[in-house]
């Protein structure tokens, strides 16, 4: 365990006053953020909850099976992500890869379903424009996918950057964990948002 | 990968134009932030010049309604947005680092990526002038008069992308400054020994940190309504034009104390020192800021009391609108009992910090008067808001950022301004403000609405009109004597010395101007006032080692090229998908080679 903890600590990482490294500290301050932006977004759905003065109304169209096995597999993701923390925190490269990438698909696996979601919700007959609906729906999934997919770049970036001569340094654990912290928000933002739209009835 | 490095060379000499553009030293970005702030302060003085010549007399002829609309509106965008944020965030830069004993902030590429994004916005949003027209639609562009149907010019446009180039550039600067006050501090500087302003400066950092996302919300659905055709805040389709007022003040104003709480931090830092004492009760001027920050995000809907809230909401915000003048007020309390039997030295920045309570306590009084939602329903969009709102903004944020100019100038360039013209100056300048802005309470009174581009002759206003606008010709002239003053003073020899007020604050403990790295030795903090005690104890300078190696971060080109494409993305997201399209990928390159460049 001894072993472990110095993995964490890098001798070399310099001396802060909390002793917390400051990248984790602004991702920390960033996602506090990044709360403002979506609780915005969702008191907007809210706000317009109702308000469609034409169908097609969320109760018709809402396919509940089909998102909850998207949130599923975005679960999922987060159980990997933690994986990938673990495996770099405990110098275990090739589990921490095999999680990154493992992390990656799941997260490409839950913005295909949110570009197969979009696409049938077109051909229903509902848009960005039809309604209050549809505005505040797309503009707010349409936001948290694409958080979800900077998340993908990120933890790609990352996946890349590990497989050079000189792997992701000394501050490997810390970049992993980082990383993690953003995934994990993202993740939690999308609990909240499926129980919003979809499990609370109309 | 490694190809993204080596492109170019990394400026070797430190003067020249490369080694300004891809500097890291948070002094030459803060220098750069506050020379950009004041000429930004003189435009947008100039537009205010320009709308009073319009209201010196009836009937004025010398701008039409649809100009005069451009010049008010961005007169308060550069004020708020380009001038008084800037210069605050000029100082943030050049002193947090040198009062907390480090060497620079947490993140030093991203200090200079904030900034090159900044001028970027800057010059974004200013050139809406030329192409199609300016933001026309006031600071606050209330929707719908904001949306596509009833301003059809580009300027809204603009006024959308421009703020949101600025609030990112905003977040990135916030994220480091709070960072860098959490993680950096010397050895002993624990949190309740951190000056007044580094207190002030956090404050405002989490009030940005946390108001800017509604904001840009608030903006992106702006852009929405009005290029994609969606109906936010457009009734006839089910939108809500109050939901834009609701998401544009729980940013507007937290922000106001965005631009009050740098001043109150200045204040706090220069009257200690001119007057020779200790602060009175910093704990509780510490607090009273944390509370104003708090507080300031529970008031935003009394800028909406005439929008028909209902009792409830009306008694709530009331309420907590009232609260908020208690913090404040002890802090005035504190300023007073520092002064208070002091041996005080009435050099030209204790002028301003003395202006800065007074005119900010009349600002502040009057604010408390719109707190009452029949009084506010009476000065609602009345002359009345408008005097409220420049006695805090120019008797308190601007006051207290000529104070810190005249407080901070021999650190930062070495040299003492001059004090004669300081002071010629200084009265100028409070004479004109006070003529300025106080003939606007009576305007107020007597139901002059705001924002109109003319009046007629026979409803009494003319005098005060008059006066007001010598007041604003008086208010040029001494920022003109300020701008003399300083080049005056940078063609004379250095002759400040490292601690020519007898400051307490560590900026004093170092060379004028300091070296790259700021200190040769990080200081050790043993009090609040840690040049007072260790001068008071008898405890010496700690000797520079023989060998002193100091590693400071290399210059870097990438933050100008990640800031270049985000301002392409910005151009793009205004005329065309292929120029968004390459400035991501710009963007995207220059974070890969920031990513992978040597830091050692």
């Amino acid at each position: 365990m001894a072993a472990a903890a110095h993995e964490t600590q890098p001798a070399t990482q310099h001396a802060t006053t909390t002793g917390i490294d400051n990248r984790k500290v602004m991702m920390w301050i960033f996602l506090a953020s990044e709360c403002l932006f979506f609780g915005a977004l969702i008191s907007t759905y809210l706000i317009f909850k109702g308000d469609s003065l034409v169908g097609p109304y969320p109760k018709e169209i809402l396919n509940i099976p089909v998102t909850s096995t998207s949130t599923f597999v975005l679960l999922m993701s987060s159980l990997t992500m933690v994986l990938a923390v673990y495996g770099a925190q405990h110098g275990r490269l090739g589990m921490m890869k095999v999680m990154l990438l493992a992390t990656i698909l799941l997260g490409l696996g839950f913005l295909g379903f949110q570009a197969y979601e979009f696409t049938e919700f077109v051909h229903e007959g509902l848009g960005l424009t039809t309604n209050q609906f549809g505005t505040s729906f797309f503009v707010l999934t349409g936001f948290h996918g694409t958080h979800v997919a900077v998340g993908v770049l990120y933890l790609l970036s990352l996946l890349v950057a590990s497989n050079r001569r000189t792997g992701l340094g000394r501050d490997r654990a810390l970049h992993i964990d980082i990383a993690g912290l953003y995934w994990h928000f993202v993740d939690v933002v999308w609990i909240v948002i499926f129980t919003i739209i979809y499990l609370i009835p109309n | 990968m490694a190809t993204a490095i080596g492109v170019m060379t990394h400026a070797e000499e430190d003067t020249g134009l490369w080694s300004w553009l891809t500097t890291v030293d948070h002094k030459r970005i803060g220098a750069v932030y506050t020379v950009a702030g004041f000429i930004f302060f003189m435009i947008g003085g100039l537009e205010a010049v320009a709308v009073r010549t319009q209201l010196a007399v009836p009937n004025g002829t010398v701008l039409d309604a649809d100009r005069y609309n451009q010049f008010f509106t961005m007169h308060a965008l550069t004020m708020i947005f380009l001038a008084i944020m800037p210069m605050g965030a000029g100082f943030f830069n050049y002193f947090i680092p040198l009062q907390i004993g480090a060497r620079d902030v947490a993140f030093p590429r991203l200090n200079a990526l904030s900034l090159w994004i900044f001028l970027g916005g800057g010059l974004l949003l200013n050139s809406s002038f030329f192409l199609g027209g300016a933001p026309n639609g006031g600071w606050f562009g209330y929707a719908p008069l904001s949306s596509i149907e009833y301003a059809k010019t580009s300027g809204m446009t603009f006024y959308v992308v421009g703020l949101l180039t600025l609030g990112l550039s905003t977040l990135i600067a916030s994220l480091n400054f709070a960072v860098t006050i959490i993680n950096m501090r010397a050895p002993g500087m624990s949190m309740m020994r951190l000056p007044v302003f580094i207190w002030m400066v956090l404050v405002v950092a989490f009030l940005l940190i946390l108001s800017l996302p509604v904001l840009t919300v608030g903006l992106l659905q702006l852009y929405f309504d009005r290029v994609w055709g969606t109906s936010f805040f457009s009734p006839a389709t089910g939108g809500d034009p109050i939901l834009w007022q609701h998401i544009f003040w729980i940013f507007g104003h937290p922000e106001v104390y965005v631009l009050i709480l740098p001043s109150m931090g200045i204040v706090s830092e220069v009257l200690p020192v001119m007057s020779k004492k200790p602060l009175f009760g910093y704990s509780a001027i510490v607090f009273a800021g944390a509370a104003i920050g708090v507080l300031g995000f529970g008031v935003w809907a009394h800028h909406m009391f005439t929008t028909g809230l209902g009792p409830v909401p009306q008694v709530v915000f009331s309420a907590s609108t009232m609260a908020i003048g208690i913090p404040t007020g002890i802090k005035i309390f504190n300023w007073l009992g520092t002064m208070y039997g002091g041996n005080i030295r009435f050099v030209t920045a204790t002028y301003f910090s003395v202006a800065f309570i007074a005119l900010f306590t009349i600002g502040g009084i009057s604010g408390v008067m719109h707190a009452s939602p029949p009084i506010d329903g009476h000065h609602q969009d009345s002359y009345f808001v408008v005097a409220h709102l420049h006695y805090v903004l120019f008797g308190g944020a601007i006051m207290g950022i000529f104070a810190g100019l005249f407080y901070w100038f021999p650190k930062m360039s070495g040299r003492m301004l001059d004090e004669t013209l300081g002071k010629i100056g200084f009265w100028i300048m409070f004479v004109g403000m006070n003529l300025t802005f106080f003939p606007m309470h009576f305007l107020g009174l007597a139901g002059m609405p705001r924002r109109i581009y003319t009046y007629d002759a026979d409803l009494g206003w003319d005098t005060w009109n008059m006066v007001a606008t010598i007041g604003s010709y008086t208010i040029a002239t001494s920022v003109l004597i300020f701008v003399i003053n300083v080049i005056k003073t940078m063609r004379k020899d250095k002759d400040a010395g490292d601690d020519p007020w007898g400051g307490a604050t560590l900026e004093w403990a170092t060379s004028s101007p300091p070296p790259a790295h700021d200190f040769d030795v990080i200081p050790e903090v043993r009090d609040r006032d840690p040049l007072w005690y260790d001068r008071d104890h008898g405890i010496a300078r700690a000797a520079v080692p023989e060998h002193n190696h100091i590693h400071m971060p290399p210059p870097s080109y990438f933050p100008l090229i990640v800031a270049l494409g985000a301002l392409l993305i910005a151009v793009g997201s205004m005329t065309h998908l292929s120029v968004l399209g390459l400035g991501a990928v710009i963007a995207i390159y220059g974070v890969w080679g920031w990513a992978l460049e040597p830091t050692d």
